[in-house]
């Protein structure tokens, strides 16, 4: 069972987190089909969270198609997103090895890298928002 | 009925001065709606309202489809924690669980003492000797085991340090995860109302700003900053909340249902905590303006 | 809400009802002794030991003081103390209406108060009756029952004045919402009143009586004098323990008159003629006094009494008990609409 966590400052709505963190799960193998995904009460116990936040995720999980709700029981996982798996994007991974190196090279430490990388990824999803 | 509080024109005078006033306003059931704004804004004043404890000057109040305070029967609907979370300092914790189950009659007793036994309250302590978070924490358990239709809890976490704060929280999110709970509450902290929250009310200088559902309000606010430009060029549509300039550029927070398409600005989306500041921004440069509510 | 009150209560109830039980023995215990005295000595008075004296004034004391300290005591903090310590939102905020509230509180205090009270009372006025207004055979006596002072401290009025200073104590604490400076105003409130009631208004609960007296050797209590002569003479009535409101001369006419001037011969000169001016009680021998009065009389001249005999004790009980009731039921009446309407 995963456990979900929450980043307060990071302007990123609660619900919002709450998907991404599923979906992450998903795609990295973490979380596979048949699993229990953890009840609302558990989530709420832990977080300190609006049960609403978590429900809402978790109907959007499964409008996605991802989840599916059974009554008195739980929800569980339907579908994975591991089906294109990692090692079948291999150019795309060759390409930003390479350009780690360079951002080596250029003097950045770990810290700047991701942070470079964060604030242009951000950057692009609004532009194209 | 699916709203816990309507109000229309509600209005509270002291004196020479208006706590609230015009104060128009539908709290949907089922929700944590929080009521945020600075000190002195009136929160407490319609709080008071709401529970029964003061009487309008004018307007009229409807909560849980009764006049607030009218009986036994409407008091037993609606739960109040009030601010600094009052307690009998000379009665210890199983005294004040008789305390509710004697003057409540829906009281849930069972639910009371083990709520207070999994949250480590000694119940032959005295009251006064508890911790701050503590006695919040029982003033909590008193709220909930009467089972309310609705729960107002007035700047309930305000002194308590984080961990305490955190606690509080997370026990009263569970209650309502459980049991069919609307609840209230109010705090001038924002990012704790970010949590808990999907409902809520701004209120500055004694009036209803906007209030909604937050997804809506994130959604339909944004910050746009562009090349100087006057509010009245901007879109009808637009509904300016604040604004700031220096010699070429402007920065606005609006309040659009439609997507900004004009190239010129850049949009970028609002926090809870910033829209919020943006109101009270706003208010302070045109105070007798109330905004509308968010329609829904 | 009778359980909650009674648990805010609890230590003070205790506390008050102990000192209660412990006078009530003490006096259980020596009264009988002192009324078997009383029975067989007509001047009970000379005979008192000191204990019984203190005892005696202890009672008083207790009786004066009690009815103020439980109004202020339990009557000020009753609304006020929930106000400061905010605890009134708690209680509030249960499903108790504020009249509900009220009305539990301040009814178990009223009947706290009353019983507490009315136990000394019965208690103090039963061990002191045979004692009251028992005259000694020298100078010194003990108060009749009748005189302002002991007339508070017996009977049922303490049980009216302790009920008058709770809900006045609660009225003035729901005002001003603060326990400390609502006991100040409370108590000098309640001083005021225990002033004036005995001053303006207990002489004419009950009609007084009013009589002619012939002025004689055997009516007289006194005459007063000063440097020019005798100006003043009192009477007594025929039982000493009435309570005098009016002692006057009056003239053939029915008008308050002075002393005729010739009736400054009647008395020998005061001892040191060059004594400075005041009053000197005069005691006078036989002989030429006699003759002045029959002249007083012959001439017209009467003592107008007014006064309230001791008869009428339990009267005037009654009506001034029932004067503080209807007063503090309309604190009462007040201090519900105050809760309902004003408070927030």
């Amino acid at each position: 069972m995963i456990e979900f966590s929450l980043d307060s400052g990071s302007g990123v709505s609660p619900y919002l987190q709450v998907v991404h963190q599923v979906r992450r799960a998903l795609r990295l193998g973490l979380l596979t089909e048949g699993d229990q995904l953890p009840t609302v009460k558990d989530v709420v116990a832990r977080l300190a969270i609006n049960p609403n936040t978590v429900l809402k995720a978790y109907r959007e999980l499964e409008r996605d198609g991802l989840v599916a709700a059974r009554p008195g029981v739980g929800t569980f996982v339907t579908r994975t997103l591991a089906d294109s798996s990692l090692a079948a994007h291999g150019p795309l991974r060759r390409d930003l090895v390479r350009w780690l190196a360079k951002a080596r090279l250029a003097g950045l430490d770990e810290e700047s890298i991701e942070a470079l990388f964060l604030a242009t990824f951000r950057h692009v999803n609004e532009e194209t928002a | 009925m699916n709203t816990v509080v309507t109000a229309h024109g509600l209005g509270k005078q002291y004196r020479s001065r208006w706590a609230l006033r015009d104060c128009t306003l539908e709290i949907p059931t089922g929700r944590v709606t929080g009521l945020v704004g600075p000190n002195g804004a009136g929160k407490t004043t319609l709080l008071r309202l709401i529970v029964g404890m003061l009487d309008p000057t004018v307007g009229t109040i409807e909560v849980c489809g009764g006049k607030p305070a009218a009986d036994a029967a409407q008091l037993a609907k609606v739960g109040f924690v009030a601010q600094d979370t009052p307690t009998y300092a000379g009665l210890t914790v199983a005294d004040h669980l008789r305390l509710g189950a004697h003057l409540n009659p829906r009281w849930d007793d069972a639910t009371a003492r083990s709520r207070t036994e999994r949250l480590g309250l000694d119940p032959r302590q005295k009251a006064g000797r508890l911790s701050g978070g503590q006695r919040a924490q029982l003033a909590l358990t008193l709220g909930l085991a009467k089972r309310p239709e609705l729960l107002i809890l007035d700047e309930p976490v305000a002194s308590l340090d984080p961990l305490a704060r955190r606690e509080f929280l997370r026990v009263l999110m569970e209650a309502v995860a459980e049991h069919e709970i609307s609840v209230l509450l109010s705090s001038h902290v924002v990012s704790d109302l970010e949590r808990v929250c999907d409902h809520v009310v701004v209120l500055v200088d004694s009036q209803v700003r906007v209030a909604g559902d937050v997804d809506d309000l994130l959604a339909t606010h944004h910050r746009i900053s562009g090349p100087l430009r006057e509010p009245s060029t901007l879109p009808a549509d637009q509904h300016v909340v604040s604004a700031s300039h220096t010699d070429r550029q402007s920065t606005y927070v609006v309040r659009t249902p439609a997507p900004i398409l004009d190239p010129a600005w850049s949009v970028s989306a609002l926090g809870l905590e910033d829209l919020v500041l943006s109101y009270m921004e706003g208010a302070a440069f045109a105070p007798t303006h109330p905004d509308l509510e968010v329609l829904r | 809400m009778i359980w909650l009150t009674w648990r805010q209560f609890r230590t003070q109830l205790v506390a008050v009802y102990a000192l209660v039980a412990a006078t009530c023995v003490v006096l259980a215990v020596t009264g009988p002794a002192l009324a078997g005295l009383a029975h067989r000595n007509s001047d009970v008075y000379d005979v008192l030991t000191s204990n019984d004296r203190l005892l005696y004034n202890g009672g008083i004391a207790v009786l004066a003081v009690a009815p103020a300290l439980l109004g202020i005591f339990w009557g000020a903090p009753l609304v006020a103390r929930e106000i400061e310590t905010g605890t009134y939102q708690l209680v509030w905020g249960q499903s108790v209406t504020r009249g509900r509230w009220l009305a539990a509180k301040l009814g178990f205090a009223v009947l706290a108060t009353a019983v507490a009270v009315g136990l000394l009372t019965t208690a103090i006025t039963w061990w002191a009756h045979p004692i009251d207004g028992a005259l000694g055979s020298q100078h010194g006596s003990l108060a009749s029952r009748m005189t302002p002072v002991s007339f508070a401290m017996r009977g049922v009025v303490p049980v009216g004045y302790a009920v008058f200073a709770l809900l006045l104590g609660t009225l003035i604490g729901l005002v001003l919402r603060r326990s400390v400076p609502a006991m100040a105003v409370t108590l000098a409130v309640y001083v005021f009143v225990q002033i004036a009631v005995p001053l303006w208004v207990r002489p004419h609960l009950v009609p007084p009586v009013t009589s002619s007296v012939v002025i004689s050797q055997k009516t007289l209590a006194g005459i007063e004098a000063d440097g020019s002569g005798p100006f003043r003479i009192t009477t007594h009535t025929a039982d000493p323990r009435d309570w005098v409101l009016t002692n006057q001369t009056v003239d053939a006419q029915g008008h308050a008159a002075g002393l005729p001037s010739w009736f400054s011969g009647c008395l020998p000169p005061p001892p040191g003629n060059s004594a400075p001016s005041g009053k000197t009680e005069v005691h006078p021998g036989p002989g030429t006094l006699d003759a002045c009065f029959s002249r007083l009389t012959d001439e017209g001249y009467r003592q107008r009494l007014v006064y309230q005999p001791h008869t009428h004790f339990w009267r005037l009980q009654w009506a001034e008990t029932g004067l503080y009731l209807a007063a503090s039921a309309l604190l009462a009446g007040l201090s519900f609409w105050w809760t309902r309407r004003r408070l927030l």
